[in-house]
């Protein structure tokens, strides 16, 4: 059950992971996240051409265990949602680097991306 | 920290959580998995954690008697009642299984957070009574399988034994005592055995076909079944009227602790009443989320979830007495939303067969 965080992704405090591409960012939650969840059970995520602002909640996620807030690692705009998930948000858990991807946002302030932390910057958090 | 005798079968192989004190298994192989297992086959719980006293006087039955709303003295031996302890006000200090053991002999399951408080409210009330609290293990082995599965470690025909009944059977562990009761809405079994006893029937259960589940599993399975979480269904400040265990209550076994509190709450009528609540999509409602009617609080959530057995989140809530009735549409706010939810019985499963 060894979790594990790629060190190609950048990370947040709040268990969001960034995956950059040019001015894009994919987001998702980490595998922390999703291990202290537990069984998912609900997501609400913002519509496409919404603004997010870094910091400020995007969306919710529920478990069974806990309900716990999403918030945007990086500002921009919302150019994709990943709506599947919607429906059957426990497929986060099987995948969440991966096919459990939640938004795509194109930045707006790319210079916001050096305040995210690396995979090692993450892992020191979660307290090694 | 209190550890479970059972605690080196499973603990590199559960998620832990704490839970009144103890470090117990939160999940196994997951919660569905663990869920489906209970439903359809058998699944394998650590309750070690549940507080056990044995209570002893030449008329236990009678002695006890007054501590409980329903009449108990007229169990025998190899019989058992689900029932509450009330305080001098009807409100509930616990709910609890008395089992009747004969020659003076009871045994008391209990919630393993109100242990320390019930052996004080015993000595209390019960002078007369040699009490013993026991640290045996204690598993339940729970769903349609779990009568042939456990039969298959004892030449006693378990199928004769009835719901609530119990006795002890002799396996090639040693004697063992089993009562067929349980938490989730099924057949099964709950067995009470010395330390190194219970670690082998754990990992015999399994072989046998018992899949091993947590906390999170069970608290569903009661949930769906309409039974009661002492601490968040009830506690001291409810009465077994408003909790809707009044059929617990025997208005005619004479004087019992609280029954003048409960009299008089009858005649001046019941303020509130836990009920059961349906809602649709995925959002479960939480403990303290306010149930609403007509722009105004009527209740508060006690448990809820979504039920994979319904498919649809349910739960319990205490609501003003005047929206209770079965059918009436309330809604309850879930953080920004405001979700419709109808009052329905709380028992959301029923098993089949």
């Amino acid at each position: 059950m060894a979790l594990t965080y790629p060190v190609e992704l950048h990370y947040t405090a709040t268990h969001e992971y960034v995956a950059l591409t040019d001015d894009v960012a994919v987001v998702g939650i980490t595998a922390f996240a999703v291990e202290e969840l537990g069984d998912i059970t609900y997501l609400e995520l913002p519509a496409v051409g919404q603004t997010v602002s870094r910091g400020e909640r995007f969306g919710t996620i529920e478990s069974v265990k806990a309900v716990s807030d999403l918030y945007a690692p990086v500002s921009g705009v919302v150019t994709a949602v990943h709506e599947e998930l919607l429906d059957a948000p426990e497929r986060i858990a099987s995948d969440p680097y991966g096919n459990g991807w939640l938004l795509k946002i194109r930045l707006t302030h790319p210079e916001e991306t050096e305040k995210l932390l690396t995979a090692a910057d993450y892992q020191a958090h979660l307290g090694g | 920290m209190r550890y479970s005798p059972l605690w080196e079968c499973y603990q590199n192989q559960a998620k832990l959580t704490e839970f009144a004190g103890w470090m117990l298994p939160a999940q196994f192989a997951g919660l569905t998995p663990e869920h489906q297992a209970v439903r359809q086959r058998a699944g394998l719980f650590d309750i070690s954690h549940m507080g056990q006293i044995e209570l002893q006087s030449p008329h236990i039955l009678e002695d006890v008697n007054p501590l409980v709303p329903t009449a108990i003295t007229q169990l025998k031996p190899g019989q058992a009642q689900y029932t509450v302890l009330l305080n001098t006000l009807g409100g509930i200090l616990d709910d609890l299984i008395i089992y009747a053991q004969g020659e003076g002999q009871i045994k008391l399951i209990v919630n393993a957070a109100c242990t320390e408080k019930n052996l004080k409210w015993l000595h209390q009330h019960v002078p007369r009574a040699v009490l013993q609290p026991t640290a045996q293990a204690l598993i339940a082995v729970q769903g349609p399988h779990a009568t042939g599965i456990l039969q298959t470690l004892t030449p006693t025909a378990l199928q004769t034994i009835p719901r609530f009944g119990h006795t002890i059977i002799s396996t090639k562990f040693g004697h063992i005592w089993v009562a067929r009761t349980g938490y989730t809405g099924e057949d099964g079994w709950e067995i009470q055995a010395e330390p190194t006893v219970g670690q082998a029937l754990w990992r015999e259960l399994i072989a046998q076909g018992a899949t091993p589940c947590g906390l999170v599993a069970r608290d569903m399975l009661r949930l769906e079944a309409g039974l009661h979480l002492y601490g968040q269904d009830m506690d001291e400040s409810s009465t077994p009227l408003e909790a809707g265990l009044g059929w617990l209550v025997d208005w005619d076994k004479g004087d019992f602790l609280g029954r003048g509190g409960l009299i008089a709450q009858k005649s001046q009528g019941v303020a509130q009443k836990l009920v059961g609540l349906i809602g649709t999509g995925r959002r479960i409602f939480r403990q303290g989320y306010p149930v609403r009617a007509q722009g105004q609080t009527v209740g508060r959530i006690t448990s809820g979830t979504l039920s994979l057995s319904v498919g649809r989140p349910i739960g319990f809530a205490y609501v003003d007495t005047p929206w209770t009735a079965l059918g009436t549409p309330l809604t309850v706010q879930v953080r920004e939303q405001e979700l419709p939810v109808t009052v329905v019985k709380r028992t959301f499963y029923t098993r089949t067969g």
